[in-house]
């Protein structure tokens, strides 16, 4: 039918029984305001990260001017390669700049990811799926630990890190995380549950062993909760500011988010280069973001929803 | 799968005798006779163990032992992270907190000291009511603005992921970034905002540095980041309110308010549990924020717990004093979220 309508008018297919829907739905004044007033609040979201943005694009003296205007009259994409200067001739603290602080965040922030992944899907399979002794004990105890703030331990594993000088490495940064999140065993454990026994059964009978079936059959089948949590770690680790500013002391060690708070404190008028250290900061996750915006929303709703 | 004949396959493979008292038994269950029915429940137990071979029992037993190892190698490095970085630091954190130790000389017992510090202290009385301020403002502002933004954007068809995305992007950004923004968005000299207030003819406050605007202000800044979670969490909620229920309401005359606190916030009251309790969670940690805008440098008014617990252990070494602070904000929020789940009984509807 579709399509002999869409012969008919000459509109193009794709998409035609959609569109047919919505332009017989009478528009309203309602949601005419209603449009208006989401458009209106979208803006005032976005518009901080477009005055970040378009703000490390302008000459010092655009940026104080009243009234103020979003974009720049003269385009200044020197402004980055100054803050990349500045950050690596501004002494001790600085000696290595952003590009290294964007690999010191990137590296970490992907291994984390893929440990955790592993590990959380491991200790997942292992409370979905094999009666061991102690697994009800053990679960109640992950579980409980998720109302455990941060700050509390964060103390005494300093003073762990301290005795394994650790202390202004990367390794309290990527080894906690990895060897530990409860809230990926929980996430992960939810849905493997759910994983129809037959299929363990089958693949048994067919002769896999343990190993097999988890990473054969298992790992496969939790593939999309793994993405969402893999996107939350991700996320996580590199917008993390708290641990590393606990653990980091050496400028060449810093993740990206340090650099930029001590970038701040150091050249506290250059609003333009400031702008441009928190726009390398934001944008990779925002392009992510876009791309990923379905997983992202879906995984967070689950999440949500799961526990 | 190899428990499985223990049950069923066990019964076909009993010899003849063992079968004859498993009939009996259920004859006698039959017969409703409460005392015959015990004893041949005993029975029965009695013949299915008769009627397993030894070897079977071993296989049994090799079963479970096998399940134990794989289990305990499969939950290995998670087990290892659960104790070493979390149950042994929280140990740790709690004998700390009756220590008096630098982390270098001799540490020494000091019963209650650390509290007794804590609650001397005046400026750690003013951060706690500064982060109590902060709460007690904080989550309200967001939960209801998410709800209303959640049940505005269920409406607006072929735009809804659009607008979506833009509540959501500050959500995926560093809050350093998003603090440095605001940290010129919010200074009164510089802030574009100021320019523009000032062509409607009102004058901006000082936030950062008037007493009365830190808390409200870093409150704002949160909300506007936050928003976007609980959006999302909200709109999911109301994706599962049952259009039908609805229309009936409709039907028999229920008007929008009706409908709104009938049926829609008792469909949705798990994910307002949810969130309450994990927004009352974080907003008593904040600490990001405060932390970029003042450095170590914070006025009375904007100083959070947190960031207490911060200059105390690490910028003073005062780790006792520290974990007595981490370990009262622990308590705190274990009260506060028990309290919660005690009083879901009287407004949470579950579905199930």
């Amino acid at each position: 039918m579709s399509t002999a309508t869409a012969d008919a008018t000459g509109v193009p297919t794709t998409g035609k029984p959609r569109k047919e829907r919505i332009r017989h739905r009478p528009i309203t004044i309602g949601q005419v305001i209603l449009q208006i007033l989401m458009a209106i609040a979208s803006i005032a979201m976005a518009l901080p990260f477009l005055w970040m943005f378009f703000s490390s694009f302008k000459p010092l003296e655009e940026i104080f001017m009243q009234p103020p205007k979003l974009l720049p009259m003269n385009w200044q994409p020197q402004n980055y390669s100054e803050a990349f200067d500045q950050a690596s001739a501004g002494g001790a603290w600085y000696a290595s700049g952003f590009p290294l602080a964007f690999f010191n965040s990137f590296y970490i922030s992907t291994v984390v990811t893929l440990g955790t992944l592993l590990t959380s899907a491991m200790a997942a399979y292992a409370f979905a799926r094999i009666r061991f002794f102690g697994r009800g004990f053990w679960f109640m105890l992950f579980l409980s630990t998720m109302m455990v703030p941060g700050q509390l331990t964060i103390i005494p594993l300093y003073i762990i890190m301290g005795q394994l000088d650790w202390v202004d490495t990367h390794l309290p940064l990527i080894i906690p995380p990895i060897l530990f999140n409860a809230f990926g065993v929980f996430l992960l454990r939810q849905y493997a549950r759910g994983i129809p026994l037959e299929l363990e059964e089958a693949a048994a009978i067919d002769g896999a062993g343990r190993f097999r079936i988890f990473v054969s059959l298992i790992l496969p089948l939790l593939k999309s909760p793994m993405v969402a949590l893999g996107i939350f770690t991700f996320l996580g680790q590199w917008n993390n500011f708290f641990y590393p500013l606990i653990f980091l002391n050496s400028s060449d060690k810093f993740t990206l988010p340090l650099l930029v708070n001590q970038f701040k404190g150091a050249y506290s008028s250059n609003w333009a280069g400031i702008m441009a250290a928190s726009t390398i900061t934001a944008l990779p996750l925002l392009i992510v973001f876009i791309f990923a915006q379905r997983q992202i929303v879906e995984g967070i709703a689950l999440s949500g929803s799961k526990t | 799968m190899t428990e499985r004949p223990q049950t069923s396959g066990s019964v076909a493979g009993m010899p003849a005798g063992a079968a004859d008292d498993v009939t009996e038994a259920a004859v006698a269950v039959a017969d409703g006779g409460k005392e015959p029915a015990g004893r041949g429940g005993r029975d029965l137990r009695q013949a299915v163990e008769a009627g397993t071979s030894s070897s079977h029992r071993a296989a049994l037993r090799k079963k479970r032992m096998r399940d134990n190892i794989h289990g305990y190698i499969f939950m290995a490095p998670q087990l290892i992270g659960l104790l070493a970085f979390m149950i042994g630091p929280l140990v740790f954190a709690i004998i700390l907190a009756f220590m008096k130790w630098d982390g270098f000389g001799s540490r020494e017992y000091v019963g209650f000291g650390n509290f007794k510090a804590v609650f001397e202290n005046e400026q750690f009385i003013q951060s706690w009511k500064n982060t109590a301020w902060f709460t007690a403002l904080q989550v309200p502002a967001l939960m209801i603005s998410a709800f209303i933004f959640a049940l505005l954007l269920q409406r607006t068809g072929k735009m809804k992921n659009f607008y979506r995305a833009c509540f959501f992007a500050p959500q995926v950004t560093a809050t350093v970034a998003v603090s440095v923004i605001w940290l010129w968005l919010l200074n009164p000299d510089i802030s574009p905002i100021t320019g523009w207030l000032k062509q409607v003819g009102l004058v901006a406050p000082d936030w950062l540095q008037d007493p009365n605007f830190v808390i409200p202000a870093v409150v704002l800044v949160s909300v506007w980041q936050g928003l976007g979670y609980q959006l999302v969490m909200f709109m999911a909620g109301l994706d599962n309110v049952p259009s039908s229920m609805m229309e009936a309401a409709s039907i028999d005359g229920a008007n929008e308010i009706q409908k709104m606190f009938r049926i829609t916030l008792p469909l949705i009251s798990p994910t307002i549990l949810f969130l309450s309790i994990t927004s009352i969670i974080g907003s008593f940690q904040v600490f990001d924020y405060i932390f970029v805008f003042f450095d170590t440098t914070a006025p009375a008014f904007g100083r959070t717990i947190v960031y207490e617990i911060v200059q105390t252990a690490f910028r003073e070494f005062n780790f006792g004093v520290g974990a007595a602070l981490a370990l009262l904000l622990f308590m705190m929020l274990l009260a506060l979220t028990g309290l919660q789940l005690i009083a879901q009984k009287k407004w949470v509807f579950y579905t199930e």
